[in-house]
């Protein structure tokens, strides 16, 4: 039953979500692509919105899978999912233990999981780079021209000198989306 | 009691405005949360925030649930938790819920179709300032440099569970802090 899979895989998301939406991409694609709720393409440009709407990517990516597969109800169900574990934890962590951030097991644990979720988001990165530059297998052919490729190193460029500029990563987007739109019409791609 | 169901109300709309203003991942919020929590309600203090978002951070799920869970627990038990949570999360879930009905009608345009393909390159960026971001405040060492290429490897190339390469990095974490202590008692008693 789709609301009930729905539940419980954005249910372990939610459980195992450390260290911000980006170190679970890498988890994300595992559980939507596994599922064939997504392909890696769609993926990529959720990312892109969710980044330009409020709220963290895992629940974002919860209402947007649960509301594909399975409409309002489908949503309800993926949300509740996702935000159960940390509900729950969070109530037992506040009801028990109040010295818990300053725990020598919790402090040990944390220290190896950050080390886990550089590898977890270089993985991520590393997956959409070959998607967007090689298309995945669900692509229509996208990137194989050669002017293609020499437009996105130009704009993946351009994108990394504005980031170090700080813009902001939403103006970042749009400025991506119409050098996008231009270079389509221009015919590059 | 009538100031408790007075207070899980204005924790509901609170709450409601941090998660509508909240772009780019929990620590942006954190500001936000600090204003209308501390200042505007003084529900609990800015010491106590600090606290609340070292064990945000290091309980499983995004920041900005774990502290709204938590914040509306403190202030009004078990029903401010629930509809500070509610209000948090009810901004994003009404915003992709209506992305969610037009985004694949959307994509057949043309225009949509190359502006995603210059999307698409901009993630990587964003990404990659994750990734940057990460590395900044990550441990150094034999150890931790091992877990990075480690979870990499795994995940990328061996097909790994995510979940699995996370649990296990609980375990060592938690294994080596046993390990450092027994070390340590040994040297004593000697």
């Amino acid at each position: 039953m789709i609301f009930l899979s729905l539940f419980l895989t954005f249910f372990k998301i939610g459980a195992f979500t450390f260290g911000g939406g980006y170190a679970m991409i890498a988890l994300i694609q595992q559980e939507t692509l596994s599922h064939g709720w997504m392909n890696m393409e769609e993926l990529i440009n959720f990312i892109a919105v969710s980044e330009s709407t409020p709220g963290p990517l895992a629940v974002n990516m919860a209402t947007f899978v649960g509301s594909r597969m399975g409409g309002v109800f489908g949503a309800i169900c993926a949300t509740l999912g996702v935000v159960l574990p940390s509900f729950l934890i969070i109530l037992i962590i506040a009801r028990l233990f109040h010295t818990y951030a300053h725990n020598k097991y919790v402090e040990g644990a944390m220290d190896s999981i950050k080390a886990v979720v550089i590898g977890l988001i270089a993985s991520a990165l590393f997956s959409v780079i070959i998607t967007v530059f090689f298309g995945s297998s669900a692509s229509q052919g996208q990137n194989t021209s050669s002017s293609g490729l020499i437009f996105a190193g130009a704009l993946l460029a351009a994108d990394l000198y504005l980031t170090r500029r700080k813009l902001h990563p939403i103006a970042i987007i749009l400025i991506s989306a119409g050098l996008g739109i231009t270079a389509g019409y221009a015919g590059l791609l | 009691m009538e100031k408790k169901k007075q207070s899980v109300r204005t924790l509901f709309t609170a709450f409601l405005k941090i998660g509508a203003f909240t772009f780019g991942g929990g620590y942006a919020m954190i500001p936000l949360i600090e204003r209308e929590v501390c200042e505007t309600h003084h529900y609990i203090k800015k010491e106590e925030l600090a606290d609340i978002v070292a064990i945000s951070e290091s309980t499983p799920g995004p920041i900005a649930i774990n502290s709204a869970t938590f914040i509306g627990y403190r202030t009004a038990g078990l029903a401010g938790a629930a509809s500070a949570t509610a209000g948090v999360v009810l901004p994003s879930f009404l915003t992709i819920l209506v992305i969610s009905w037009f985004l694949t009608q959307f994509e057949s345009f043309r225009a949509v179709r190359y502006a995603f393909y210059g999307i698409r390159i901009s993630v990587i960026v964003l990404i990659f300032n994750a990734l940057l971001l990460i590395w900044k405040q990550s441990p150094r060492g034999l150890l931790p440099y091992i877990l990075m290429a480690a979870s990499f490897i795994a995940v990328t190339f061996l097909n790994v569970s995510a979940i699995l390469v996370i649990a296990a990095g609980l375990g060592i974490g938690i294994a080596s802090v046993m390990a450092s202590r027994s070390i340590k008692k040994a040297g004593e008693t000697k």
